[in-house]
């Protein structure tokens, strides 16, 4: 049955939305309409002149070196930041779940990288690893391993993605330690009667039984990785060396507003646009069907 | 299949002790049963036994073998849980194959034994369900394969069947006892349920509060209780307790100063004159003629139940209220006076401070 609530007023409801409409608006649709408008665009770079282009700056992207290398270098590196953030939280959280003593300082340490902005924990991760000042440049020095990761583009991308994933672990923990916890105590103890040790229970059970906060989290770390990470890759490396960690996001700032192609960076909105869409609904029918048992 | 011994088990959480030194020893394919209220430790027991719970102190033997630090892997027993705790990502068929798949048993085997038991508990077309999928009763039955399958030395179950409607609780209960007497595995089974303790157990612990008030047969339980706890717990409805005064020599008690009893046999000569608690099932009773009887109730209430009555009443000046069992119908007005008297054998006395069993001699 579905519940309705009659309003004696007629406006009332309308107001009552009228907030979120306005919001909706003002942030999204109308910016989203503006990127979608430019794309079928062409300006000169100091906004005199603009001529309807159709879909011709789509099909240059597409036969766009860069961009295809920029696409590339995202799923690397989104991947990477998703494996990474989504493995380490989960021990960590699986830690904790069982951890009797200290417990609770144990969590809120894990915590805290979630309450530092991306920028400043770019900033963070840059001085460690700074060739000539990081004190972890220095100690791979003194094992003999060079570091550079404004020369080496393997370096950098390593680096990227360990502080993507660093605040990342931390969002994650929370939903694994609270999915972890809500797993019924019977179903871990029957598996240990029936003699499956601690690994077998943890793969067979736990993981299992997880699987949608998982899925949650494989979703929301994607949609990070793709969007949100655009400060550390500005503060750290600025997409080089050699487009090495040149991701769309940071293609689509640096095509827009550096090179001022207004056109060809609204295309690739546009496609972010498609991509972070087609993410949130996968998510929502997943989660809506609740196949997971 | 195994023997069980605990030896003077004790467990407590944190600073609270809830398991006061139990000892009993298990014989190879009894059923025992674990009865007692709500909260007096009788899961506790029955997980230090399975190895869910460490033991404070005591030791828990399985097939004389000490087994307080082995892990519940290792003690080969199986257990239903109250609330079933089947596997809900798994199929029927895969919950029954869990154990045995860890013990790497080969695949033909598995099957096997699966469909077997899945035969025995008639769930054969639920195999590829999952348990989401099934009705309680239906469940229970699987979390009964699973053990079954298992072939273990020891069952262990936790109220399995207080999630059932009355009659399917019944069915189980006859279904359960049959597969234990042709399987003839060592059964530990928990209950608050008396009825349940009585049917299912070759003997049974009934527990007082983290203590065992009583081991035994579910006859010697209901006919020679240890104390008073066990005493008004065990029959329906409870026993009727009066406080009473023992004569002098032992031959008489005294229930006011106008109800006198006289005890047949040797009576209770070591108490003379001690203040002590009598106890009188409520179906102990038996309607006798005015002059003679021992007791005068005066009728508060009647309940027909078809079989039998049930007759609520008060006896004496300070009228304590009495409850008795007639096994057929009567039609009793209210406030008439019943006339009563009560075999000598069928009266229970207790100790009034620590409620343990005054023997009446022979
Ligand atoms: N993990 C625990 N920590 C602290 N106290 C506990 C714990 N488990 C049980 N207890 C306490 O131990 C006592 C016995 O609990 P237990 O679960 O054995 O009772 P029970 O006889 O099985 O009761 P029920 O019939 O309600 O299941 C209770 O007082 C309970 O509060
Ligand atoms: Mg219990």
């Amino acid at each position: 049955m579905e519940k309705r609530v009659i309003f004696k007023h007629k406006l009332l409801p309308y107001i009552l939305v009228a907030p979120q409409i306005v919001i909706t608006l003002l942030f999204f649709i109308w910016p989203a309409s503006q990127a979608v408008y430019q794309s079928v665009l062409q300006e000169d770079a100091f906004g005199l002149s603009r001529t309807f282009v159709g879909l011709a700056n789509f099909a240059y992207i597409f036969t766009d070196e860069t961009y295809l290398r920029s696409i590339y270098v995202t799923i690397i590196f989104s991947c990477s930041v998703t494996a990474i953030a989504m493995s380490v939280s989960l021990l960590l959280a699986s830690m904790a779940d069982r951890a009797i003593r200290g417990a609770t300082t144990y969590k809120t340490l894990i915590i805290w990288p979630y309450a530092v902005a991306p920028a400043v924990a770019g900033v963070l991760w840059y001085f460690l690893f700074n060739p000539t000042i990081g004190i972890v440049a220095l100690y791979l020095k003194i094992y003999g391993y060079e570091w550079n990761h404004s020369l080496n583009g393997g370096q950098a991308m390593f680096l990227v993605v360990i502080t993507a994933a660093w605040r990342e672990i931390s969002y994650n923990f929370l939903f694994f330690l609270a999915g972890l916890q809500a797993i019924p105590k019977p179903f871990l103890e029957a598996a240990s009667i029936d003699g499956a040790s601690p690994f077998r229970r943890f793969w067979t059970i736990t993981f299992p039984l997880l699987s949608p906060t998982t899925f949650f989290l494989i979703v929301m770390n994607v949609v990070y990785a793709f969007f949100d990470t655009f400060g550390v890759i500005h503060v750290i490396t600025d997409g080089g060396p050699n487009y090495a960690t040149n991701i769309m996001v940071f293609k689509v700032y640096h095509d827009g507003f550096l090179s001022l192609d207004l056109g060809g960076s609204a295309a690739q909105s546009v496609i972010l646009m498609i991509i972070v869409i087609s993410l949130t609904v996968v998510q929502f029918r997943y989660i809506e069907r609740k196949v997971y048992y | 299949m195994a023997d069980v011994s605990l030896d003077n088990v004790f467990k407590t959480f944190g600073k609270t002790e809830v398991i006061h030194g139990i000892s009993c020893d298990i014989q190879d394919g009894e059923f025992i049963v674990i009865l007692g209220p709500s909260g007096c430790g009788k899961s506790t027991l029955l997980r230090m036994i399975a190895g869910l719970e460490t033991i404070t102190k005591g030791d828990v033997s399985i097939d004389g073998t000490v087994v307080n630090r082995l892990e519940p892997a290792d003690r080969d027993v199986a257990m239903v849980f109250q609330n079933y705790a089947l596997y809900p990502h798994m199929t029927v068929f895969k919950n029954m194959a869990y154990g045995l798949k860890i013990r790497k048993m080969p695949k033909a085997e598995i099957k096997r034994r699966v469909e077997d038991a899945a035969r025995i508990l008639e769930i054969t077309e639920f195999l590829d369900r999952k348990p989401k999928q099934l009705s309680g009763g239906q469940r229970q039955r699987v979390a009964m394969g699973r053990c079954i399958v298992r072939e273990p030395k020891i069952f262990l179950f936790d109220e399995p069947l207080s999630n059932l409607d009355a009659k399917l609780r019944v069915q189980m209960r006859l279904e359960i006892r049959k597969l234990q007497e042709t399987l003839k595995i060592t059964s530990i089974y928990v209950t608050h349920d008396q009825v349940e303790a009585m049917t299912l157990g070759d003997r049974m612990i009934v527990m007082d509060n983290g203590y065992a008030a009583q081991i035994g047969t579910p006859l010697d339980v209901y006919e020679r209780p240890a104390t008073r706890f066990v005493a008004g717990f065990i029959g329906s409805p409870a026993m009727n307790f009066l406080t009473a005064v023992v004569s002098a020599d032992g031959r008489q008690v005294h229930l006011h100063r106008d109800i006198s009893l006289t005890l047949q046999n040797g009576g209770l000569p070591g108490h003379g004159g001690q203040k002590i608690i009598m106890g009188v099932r409520p179906e102990h009773f038996v309607l006798g003629q005015a002059a003679d009887a021992m007791l005068h109730l005066d009728l508060d209430h009647v309940e027909i139940l078809g079989s039998d009555t049930l007759a609520y009443g008060h006896l004496g000046q300070d009228k304590t209220q009495v409850t008795l069992r007639l096994p057929s119908v009567y039609h009793f007005k209210k406030n008439t006076v019943l006339h009563l008297d009560i075999p000598s054998k069928n009266l229970h006395f207790f100790n009034t401070d620590t409620g343990q069993r005054i023997e009446m001699q022979a």
